[in-house]
């Protein structure tokens, strides 16, 4: 009789939950919305996948070797040479910013080429920014390398000696950014929701004092949150259809692991998220407060510290610890090995332990937190 | 038990019953060592001024909050011990009825009636009864939300009967609630007492404790009294007068009462003002306060709450000089075709109405009917769809931040920079007025000094008492001495004595010449206002002195009605006028 | 009226100074961040974990081999023997990268014959694996050279490196002038979006309008306390990057300061939009999360505008950040000479003059 009340009530509570969902535009706007906003702005305005640096291309004396090295530059997809005959406007052309980069060919480079002595071509990068000047200056160095070859191979000696480095990227062989980046995306995205969701929504019915008139009713603390959970639970899940439906059709990342495994994955993360969005609002009690506690405790350690776009293992030591205590970290490693190598589950059964963990301490914690009482 | 038995033994039993809150470090005790017996059957009032402990001892009783010594006892048993149990037989509305306000009507009724297992024929049945009850039948599919505040409460209250409590727990219940609705609540709770349930209610309403049965007068966390009302009345005997005087004389006549020691309290009524002497005073003379005769009447409960918690010192306040040079009796404020529109809604509709320089006016009308609305158009917050308000003269809806300088504004809700210091506001507001140092200095001191705040003066607005920042805000209408005055409900949740309290200082800004323009719905405070009129779905339902208004209504049956029995006719006939 | 707006101005810094929570939102956040993006947001690699899968075993494979023990990019992690294991440490993401050496590596060299060298990255960290086959094929070359120099041959050109204004391509030195730009804008946004909303919610808004205060004096009164914020907030960070980070700063302050205040006007505006529309503290935030989420992906902070396609471009030449960006990195690392400062800083002019203007607009609708 009482489980079968018990069950009455809590069939109730999720009705009533669901139809506020349905009425309230926010809880909605945050499920689907911003994973659709976020999704695209992160997907098109992040990428780390640089195309067309413009490099100049300083040649003191135009010869045919000259020319032969810029064509090789040009036959880069990541290079756009600009051919520049002064060093002197390359060079306030890089301060400027408007080329990345500067080769340089001084007039007895040509000289001593035709000589038969070594060259000495100078690569100059902008270090502003130090990442894409990392770029710049693989990408020259590859770009000369094959003119190299060429060169030697033209001369009819055999240029191939040596060590060849052959490239096999696994998982992402053209590597693309995109492919790291959506999946990592999609963790953060979750991150914000799954708090978002149930920090707000509960500081509300504290906020308009529905709290204190459900305390009185037969309904226990564990009904109330069980059922909300649940509910927000499959709000949930159909933000994480939405950003993974992007994520694929939109982006074209590959999915390469199982439905169930990205199901498994995505429970336990969510669970984990709206247990801590519970906790702050039962500490909170209030919307705004509750929301500004969610930022940022979830979304901004999610963002610096999941690994989603800053690696973690070139972090400090101490840093490195922090990142074991941010529960975006696990999910954002099982979502980009489903994604991009599939179900690998050394990678994902550690990871998922992890999130469980999370998952239950928060439960926990929100269940100690708790109580029938106003004080 | 037989009914007989249940109805004798004791609902709720509370002893040496104490709570304390804590904020940061400092423990305040909210309730202080409580005892007190609530027999089985009819209404209890808990009756006192904002911080009293009212809602503490409310949901102590519900168990929502957990005791720091002593015991209550509900239906029997230790509400500590046996929550839940207990809480199945009580119902509690909490202050703001603890609605879901996106879902219907029928759907709040229903979550309610699934959590408390009313299933079956029994659910239809008490839904069909509820919904009758309290007329909210054709609004089973509206939101909670878009309900009237009445009709909320009721609705409010639907969910808490479901399960046919034996004690009901009320906390305000007629907070925010127009006349109307408040006499509709009374029907229906006095109905349901009829039938043997318990009523605890909590209100800062003394004619609402006057109507109950047994009263408890709750001050700072202490049980001042209790006991039935009857034995609130009479106590005083020979220490209630009353001096007749007409209306035009009154304000007067107040004041000059004000000035004799001996009198704790004048206070306007409607025939003439009452007066309560200290106890051993002698009466005054008619003549020395110029009314026309003083005689005895029997003493209220009012009368015993205002002689137990008024101050044994009291600032008088003086008449201030007001900057303004008006002819006496010219128009100040002229509202023609006043019409203000919220998309297809029409709030306030053709209002035609004057006011003259020195008067104090009221707006009197149901939640919703538009005085706020009219009152917003006046001070210039928004701009009239069509007609137009002149007020000094100038139109303050198009121009000119100068005609602003001329008006003070206090808001309903207290507005002014909470974690500013007294000072700091008064500042501010000085500077922001323009007055230049020497007079800005001038004002704060002055009002420092005549709202008695010079011990606050340093401290943060919000960690003051309630009234404390009610006369901090009248002070802060007041830094640039306005020729007129704005009052928003100035005295929604205060108790009676601050009210009488800061009645009296705007009686004495009317007489220096300041106009008085008030909202409210305290029937009590409409008594103060020399025309007051009456709002009602956004038209003018009347505009006369509250005399000529009373006389209106009257009736053979009703051959002295009060102005409240004036309101509800009022709006009454506007709402069969509407039904037809 | 300059008296009014004084007056406004020291409400303002009052009230947010004497908030507890306003006062931990300006303090708390910013050190957090400056903590977590100066030591966390590094696009640098190091200490790669791989694993060699050395199928030669010959002397130059060992001296190959070698050359990635000694550097500091680089840290063993595990050696294999066969396909399937390297595969597994993958997999696991034990390891970033395999380094597989051929049965005929040191035979092919000895012969001049090209001698493949296998690296096996993952691919799911794709920034890190982008960087660590920068770092091979560098190994490579000096490897090669090496050869070439001991058989007597010689190449016929070198290619000799130089980062300028940076030269050992520290990422902190390119993140920190950029935390001065993003914090600053967070800052200055939270100030001026809560500030009228909070008074709206509390009703003291009601209470300004009453005065003769004029819209557009509360508009000033409003954006004042936030440039002061503003510039409180960008000068500590400042200070920060330069004396405890030690990021050198070689431009004029004149001109950064010219800059940034041109750049918190804009910034203020859009707050002081978002607070006009928002009815509720709460819809305030929310507005503010709106605006700084975009504003900060699309301006290069974190990664290069060029890399991002062509349409979204065009919109981060509507973001204030985008050139106070340039601005900034230039005159910290570079110098940046002032015709080259003054072509970033003029776009800001017209964007805070449509942000502010928008925003007196909203003001004067209030009522």
């Amino acid at each position: 009789m009482s489980a079968r009340a018990a069950a009455r009530r809590i069939v109730a509570l999720m009705r009533k939950e669901t139809l506020q969902v349905v009425r309230d535009p926010s809880s909605i706007a945050i499920a689907f919305v911003m994973p659709l906003i976020l999704l695209l702005l992160f997907g098109y305005g992040v990428s780390l996948d640089v195309r067309h640096l413009p490099i100049a291309i300083v040649m003191e004396n135009v010869t045919g070797d000259t020319r032969s090295l810029f064509e090789s530059f040009a036959n880069s997809p990541y290079i756009r040479p600009v051919a520049m005959t002064d060093a002197r406007r390359a060079e306030a052309a890089l301060t400027a910013g408007q080329v990345d980069g500067i080769v340089v060919l001084r007039g007895d480079a040509t000289r001593s080429l035709r000589g038969g002595g070594t060259a000495e071509a100078q690569v100059i990068v902008n270090g502003t920014d130090a990442n894409t000047a990392r770029f710049v200056g693989a990408y020259a160095r590859g770009a000369a390398a094959t003119w190299l070859q060429q060169d030697l191979r033209r001369r009819g000696e055999t240029g191939d000696a040596g060590v060849v480095v052959e490239q096999r990227v696994w998982f992402n062989p053209e590597l693309r950014s995109t492919n790291f980046l959506v999946p990592g995306v999609i963790a953060i995205v979750m991150t914000l929701i799954g708090a978002m969701l149930t920090a707000l929504v509960v500081a509300r019915e504290w906020e308009r004092g529905t709290m204190e008139a459900m305390m009185v009713t037969p309904a226990s603390m564990a009904e109330l949150t069980l059922s909300r959970m649940a509910v927000y639970f499959v709000l949930g899940l159909g933000g994480m259809a939405v950003s993974v439906l992007m994520g694929i059709f939109l982006f074209h990342v590959p999915l390469r692991g199982s439905m169930a495994a990205l199901l498994l994955a995505t429970s336990l993360f969510l669970l984990g998220a709206l247990g801590l969005g519970l906790l702050i609002s039962t500490a909170a009690r209030n919307q705004f407060v509750a929301g500004q506690i969610a930022i940022v405790v979830s979304y901004m350690p999610a963002f610096m510290l999941s690994g989603f776009i800053f690696d973690i293992d070139s972090m400090p030591t101490v840093v490195q610890w922090v990142t074991q205590v941010i529960p975006a970290r696990y999910f954002v490693a099982c979502l980009q090995t489903l994604f991009l190598a599939g179900d690998v589950w050394g990678v994902l059964l550690p990871n998922m332990a992890g999130m469980a963990g999370f998952a239950l301490l928060f439960l926990t914690l929100t269940r100690l937190r708790t109580r029938r009482r106003l004080d | 038990m037989t009914p007989a038995e249940a109805a004798a033994a004791p609902t709720i039993v509370v002893s040496e019953l104490t709570k304390r809150f804590r904020t940061g470090d400092r423990s305040v005790v909210a309730l202080d060592r409580l005892a007190f017996a609530i027999a089985g059957g009819g209404i209890t009032t808990v009756v006192g001024p904002d911080a009293a402990g009212k809602t503490t001892l409310l949901r102590l009783i519900a168990g929502l909050l957990q005791r720091d010594g002593g015991s209550i006892h509900v239906l029997g048993r230790d509400i500590a011990v046996d929550a839940t149990s207990v809480q199945a037989e009580i119902g509690y509305m909490p202050q703001r009825f603890g609605l879901y306000e996106d879902l219907t009507v029928g759907e709040n009724l229903a979550l309610h009636a699934d959590l408390r297992q009313v299933v079956g024929a029994e659910r239809r049945q008490r839904f069909g009864e509820l919904l009758a009850f309290t007329d909210l039948a054709p609004f089973t599919g509206r939101l909670a939300g878009q309900l009237s505040g009445g009709m909320k409460q009721k609705l409010g209250l639907a969910c808490s009967l479901l399960a046919r409590p034996r004690l009901l727990l009320l906390d305000e219940p007629s907070v925010g609630v127009d006349p109307l609705s408040r006499r509709q609540l009374w029907r229906i709770v006095e109905r349901l007492t009829d039938d043997g349930m318990t009523v605890l209610w909590t209100t800062a309403y003394l004619d609402e404790a006057e109507r109950s049965r047994h009263v408890l007068l709750l001050h700072e966390g202490r049980l001042l009294d209790q006991g039935p009302p009857a034995d609130f009345v009479g106590r005083l005997a020979g220490r209630v007068l009353l001096a007749q005087a007409p209306p035009e004389t009154r304000r007067r006549v107040q004041a000059l009462a004000m000035q004799d020691a001996g009198i704790i309290d004048a206070a306007i009524r409607g025939d003439g003002v009452r007066l309560l002497l200290r106890e051993g005073a002698a009466p005054p003379s008619a003549g020395a306060i110029q009314a026309r005769s003083i005689e005895p009447v029997v003493s209220a409960l009012e009368d015993e709450f205002v002689a137990r918690l008024a101050p044994a010192r009291r600032t008088l306040p003086a008449a201030p000089a007001t900057a303004a040079a008006h002819p006496a009796d010219s128009e100040i404020i002229a509202v023609r075709d006043l019409t203000r529109r919220f998309g297809s809604f029409v709030a306030v509709d053709h209002v035609n109405f004057s006011v003259r320089r020195g008067e104090i006016f009221g707006l009197l009308g149901p939640n919703g009917a538009g005085k706020s609305t009219i009152f917003r158009m006046l001070c210039g917050l928004l701009a009239p769809s069509s007609g137009a308000a002149r007020v000094a003269g100038i139109d303050l809806g198009r121009s000119a931040a100068a005609a602003r300088a001329r008006i003070g504004y206090m808001a309903q809700k207290f507005s002014l920079y909470g974690n500013l210091t007294v000072r700091q506001n008064l500042a501010f507001f000085a500077r922001a007025y323009g007055l230049d140092r020497r007079r800005r200095d001038r004002r704060v001191d002055w009002v420092l000094d005549e709202f008695d705040l010079r011990a606050e003066a340093e401290s943060a607005c919000n960690d003051l008492p309630l009234g404390f920042k009610q006369r901090l805000s009248l002070g802060s209408a007041l830094m640039h001495e306005p020729a007129i005055l704005f009052l928003d409900e100035p005295t929604s949740g205060v108790d009676p004595l601050t009210r009488r309290a800061f009645w009296l200082r705007i009686a004495a800004l009317a007489e220096g010449g300041v106009t008085v323009l008030v909202t409210s719905h305290f029937m009590e405070e409409a008594e103060y206002c020399d025309r007051l009129a009456i709002i009602d779905r956004g038209r003018l339902a009347a505009v006369a002195t509250p005399a000529a208004l009373k006389a209106s209504v009257a009736t053979a049956a009703l051959p002295r009605p009060s102005l409240e029995d004036a309101f509800i006719a009022l709006i009454g006939a506007g709402n069969q006028a509407a039904a037809a | 009226m300059w008296a009014r707006i004084a007056a406004l101005v020291h409400k303002e810094l009052l009230a947010v100074w004497r908030d507890r929570r306003s006062r931990l939102v300006l303090i708390v956040p910013p050190i957090i961040q400056l903590a977590l993006f100066a030591y966390a947001a590094t696009y640098n690699v190091d200490r790669v974990r791989y694993a060699i899968w050395d199928e030669d075993r010959g002397q130059l494979a060992r001296e190959f081999a070698a050359r990635f023990e000694g550097s500091q990019a680089f840290h063993r992690e595990a050696t294999v023997g066969s396909a399937a294991a390297a595969r597994d440490l993958l997999d696991r993401q034990r390891v970033a990268m395999v380094l597989h050496i051929g049965q005929t590596f040191t035979a092919d060299i000895k012969a001049a014959r090209p001698a493949p060298v296998q690296v096996l990255l993952d691919g799911r960290r794709s920034n890190t694996a982008q960087a660590v086959l920068g770092y091979v094929n560098a190994i490579a070359d000096g490897f090669n050279a090496e050869l070439a120099a001991a058989s007597g041959r010689t190449q016929r050109a070198t290619l000799v490196q130089r980062a300028w204004f940076n030269p050992v391509l520290e990422s902190q030195w390119f993140i920190l002038p950029g935390l001065v730009a993003t914090l600053t804008l967070i800052a200055a946004v939270l100030v001026t979006c809560l500030s009228v909303a909070r008074e709206r919610e509390l009703g003291t808004f009601d209470q300004l309008l009453v005065t003769p205060l004029r819209p557009f004096e509360i508009l000033l009164g409003k954006a004042l306390p936030a440039l002061l914020i503003g510039l409180i907030e960008a000068s500590v960070i400042l200070a920060a990057a330069v004396l405890w980070f030690g990021v050198p700063f070689r431009g004029s302050l004149g001109l950064l300061y010219l800059a940034l205040v041109l750049f918190i006007m804009a910034v203020i505006g859009i707050g002081l939009m978002i607070s006009a529309v928002s009815q509720t503290q709460q819809q305030a935030m929310l507005g503010a999360m709106l605006a700084l989420v975009p504003a900060v992906i699309l301006s290069g902070f974190a990664t290069p505008i060029a890399n991002m396609p062509d349409v979204v471009q065009w919109l981060t030449y509507v973001n204030p950040v985008r050139y106070v960006l340039v601005i900034l990195r230039g005159l910290f690392l570079q110098d940046l000479p002032p015709h080259l400062v003054l072509q970033q800083l003029w776009p800001l002019l017209p964007i805070a003059s449509v942000t502010m203007a928008a925003a007196a607009l909203m003001f004067r609708r209030l009522r």
